[in-house]
């Protein structure tokens, strides 16, 4: 549609960078929770355009960075399993407790196939009776609604040989978490524009309420972009702390009442580990009982083991907004995307990956 | 961390919509929209579902926003 | 009805394999030095030669656009041509996988003897071995190609200079998307074509025209991103290449846009890349435009001395980033 690309306009682009850059008063330390933001700030050239008084920060935006390396033990003893596993491409090369992959794996004879929906993994699964798959269930709030369905529609056409390895994470309560942390070094948020399309305004609320930062939600185009940030500083000026849905040509304030219930019918909250970061609180989603016989932890008798923590590795400072990727001492030398330590650099949306990746 | 991009819908056919970018064609599922859809509307796909609609008056109105803030003309 | 089938005994050197060199190679790839048979070609070459070897594993084997068959021709034919020769021989060796319909085949070495007397080249020699089912996916083919050079200075990957300019025959990532397009697991619909082409006779045109050609290079796997970073890494020079002037395919960014994948590292199997002084760039691109190969070929970019090693993309907005090279294969992604 032609009235998208003007989200893109490089015109329009410059202007808002100039109002930014001359109505800015002191320093910008803007964090995204999303990993398409991330790549589309490098990718568009946004980053390289913003003055020394932005600073753009990348948080736990990426649910295969934050993936905990138990959880992907967890993928990979299933791999070793009589399974199909189908997974999405993210999720290939990330390294497990002993820098095992799926990709590996795959190489040992696991069976091991990249579907672009979960839908296509119930087809396998439909399409091939005698064998049991597995679909990895990685993801936010935007892609758990589809996997939700996805079990939902597996139970009604009565497949039998197909379930889910639930490892989906929940955006606010890593918010939460994350402004808890006193060292945190950051001033406003960037909101994940196609999380909020399913959970809308009112979960952020507390950002401002209670931490006093403010927060946009946006879009991926650099136009959506330099909007919020226009509007962090115009928020600054004006004295005001609110969250603020600029998106709002895909998010409604009330978010998406049936993608909720879909997903709220399946999975249950439960308390997740994340990479890099450690336990949060009712961050994560299980499978209800209702529907266990999809849950591959149950069906598999799957349990998570503990993993030692990564030595070095201070991707914790970097998702806090305390360290920039290229001051880690692991950055580029024993940590490279080709062989990731840190959750940071495990997938192509991990702040240091990005920074590694697309850093003139 | 969400990749979606905005398609146009093409056909429906119960939960199941045809829908296409650039002459690029796919079908994605309907479960999870809440909205009811009619051909020639956008919707936001991720991971073969349609996750909302795209609502074509807010876009035309944050540009319009643009235009007025910034004075500039687009197309 | 019954499929006729490649069987074991096809490779065994007998009378199966006699039958299958006669009615099906030699039907289709046969010239004066190939029939003879012999246990080698015998070939009449001066001068420099330029030789390139490369195996084809394709899924699936056809394809929107072509098939392994033309695409083994085409490939060798171009790798050849890039060093500034015109190739003329080919050999080729077959694996099969016991129990490929042998109307595959026979589709398959069809599409190979078009190719080959489009481009001009002799199959001279082959070969071919069939193991049991599960040992390989349908069909291997490995083929080699020799050419005569016929430039005074070859071009190469170590040629690129500060100043020089950076050319594409044309839209990039159209092989790639084509092939993604028939995966399974990935269900979606592009119009979009193989370029799969040999592309020996405009490269013989333009370097006839313009002999200070520096560097040719076909970007194939890892698409272009991934040529150009060998190229700067190479030659010790930055790469600066502007996003916009990039050609590519609406139906390629469509497909790519929610797949999550890049076009700029999609492969291409009918494309050039071509890096030459500035004042010689206009009569290169009038020739390659001249050229149905070509027709879509643009400037993109131009070759600097500023970050050596690297290639440096500066997008629409005027903002710059790296684009480095890929540690595989493009997955399609959702995040």
């Amino acid at each position: 549609m032609r009235l998208l690309d003007n989200f893109k306009d490089p015109q329009l682009c410059k202007a808002l960078l100039e109002r930014i850059h001359s109505e800015l008063d002191g320093e910008l330390r803007f964090m995204e929770v999303c990993g398409t933001h991330t790549v589309s700030i490098f990718r568009s050239g946004v980053r390289s355009l913003l003055s020394d008084k932005v600073v753009h920060l990348s948080g736990p935006g990426c649910p295969v960075c934050v993936t905990h390396d138990s959880e992907v033990a967890a993928f990979l003893d299933l791999a070793g399993r009589d399974a199909v596993i189908t997974t999405f491409g993210d999720l290939m090369r990330v390294p497990g407790p002993d820098r095992k992959t799926l990709k590996g794996a795959q190489a040992e004879g696991a069976r091991v196939k990249v579907v672009y929906s979960p839908f296509d993994a119930l087809k396998i699964a439909q399409d091939n009776p005698g064998d049991k798959v597995v679909f990895l269930g990685v993801g936010f709030e935007t892609t758990a609604p589809a996997i939700a369905a996805t079990v939902k529609a597996a139970r009604e056409e009565g497949v039998t040989n197909f379930s889910v390895l639930c490892f989906h994470k929940l955006v606010p309560p890593a918010l939460e978490a994350l402004v808890g942390d006193p060292e945190l070094r950051v001033q406003a948020f960037l909101l994940p524009g196609h999380v909020s399309a399913i959970i809308g305004v009112e979960p952020y609320r507390f950002l401002a309420r209670k931490h006093g930062l403010p927060a946009v939600i946006a879009g991926f185009e650099p136009v959506d972009i330099l909007q919020a940030l226009h509007l962090f500083v115009t928020m600054r000026k004006q004295g005001c702390v609110d969250v603020v849905n600029a998106y709002t040509r895909v998010v409604s304030d009330t978010g998406n009442p049936k993608a909720m219930s879909v997903m709220d019918e399946v999975f249950a909250p439960c308390d997740a580990l994340w990479r890099g970061i450690g336990m949060i609180p009712n961050s994560g989603l299980a499978v209800r009982e209702e529907f266990a016989a999809f849950d591959a932890m149950r069906v598999f008798g799957l349990t998570l083991r503990d993993v030692p923590a990564i030595k070095g590795c201070r991707c914790g400072d970097v998702l806090k907004g305390k360290l920039s990727p290229n001051k880690c001492p692991l950055f580029g030398k024993a940590c490279t995307p080709a062989a990731p330590v840190g959750p940071c650099m495990v997938s192509t949306e991990g702040s240091c990956a990005a920074y590694y990746k697309y850093h003139v | 961390m969400c990749l979606a991009v905005p398609m146009e819908v093409v056909k429906i056919d119960g939960k199941t919509a045809e829908v296409q970018i650039a002459g690029t064609y796919q079908n994605v599922r309907l479960d999870v929209l809440p909205e009811t859809l009619e051909v020639g509307d956008f919707v936001i796909v991720h991971a073969g579902f349609a996750l909302t609609r795209l609502d074509r008056e807010e876009a035309i109105a944050t540009l319009k926003l643009f235009e007025e803030g910034l004075n500039i003309a687009l197309t | 009805m019954r499929v006729e089938r490649v069987l074991l005994d096809y490779g065994s050197g007998g009378k199966a394999s006699h039958r299958l060199i006669g009615e099906l190679f030699v039907r289709h790839l046969g010239n004066e030095v190939l029939n003879r048979l012999d246990d080698a070609a015998v070939l009449n070459i001066s001068g420099p030669i330029s030789v390139s070897t490369d195996s084809f594993t394709v899924d699936p084997i056809f394809f929107p656009g072509g098939d392994i068959g033309a695409l083994a021709v085409h490939g060798t034919v171009n790798d050849v041509a890039m060093l500034g020769a015109r190739p003329r021989y080919l050999t080729c060796g077959f694996i099969l996988e016991e129990g490929l319909p042998m109307a595959d085949l026979e589709r398959i070495v069809q599409s190979m003897g078009r190719a080959a007397r489009e481009a001009g080249v002799l199959v001279v020699t082959g070969d071919t071995k069939v193991v049991p089912r599960g040992m390989v996916d349908k069909i291997f083919i490995n083929t080699t190609g020799i050419g005569e050079i016929f430039v005074p200075v070859a071009p190469s990957g170590h040629r690129a200079r500060p100043g020089d300019v950076i050319l594409v025959s044309g839209f990039v990532g159209d092989h790639g998307l084509a092939i993604l397009s028939r995966r399974e697991g990935l269900n979606f619909d592009a119009p979009v074509l193989s370029d799969c082409a040999s592309l020996n006779h405009l490269v013989v045109r333009l370097l006839e025209a313009v002999p200070e050609v520096h560097v040719l290079r076909d970007p194939t796997r890892g698409g272009l991103a991934t040529t150009l970073n060998e190229i700067a890494g190479q030659s010790g020079v930055e790469c600066r290449i502007f996003e916009d002037r990039v050609p590519v395919r609406p139906e390629v960014s469509g497909g790519c846009s929610f797949l999550g994948l890049d076009p700029l590292y999609l492969a291409n199997e009918g494309k050039f890349l071509c890096i030459l002084p500035a004042e010689h760039a206009r009569q290169a691109l009038d020739i390659m435009q001249a050229d149905p190969l070509g027709r879509d070929a643009a400037r993109i970019g131009e070759v600097r001395a500023g970050h050596p090693g690297k290639v440096v993309l500066e997008t629409p907005l005027g903002g710059t980033r790296l684009m480095d090279m890929l540690e595989g294969e493009q997955l399609p992604r959702i995040c």
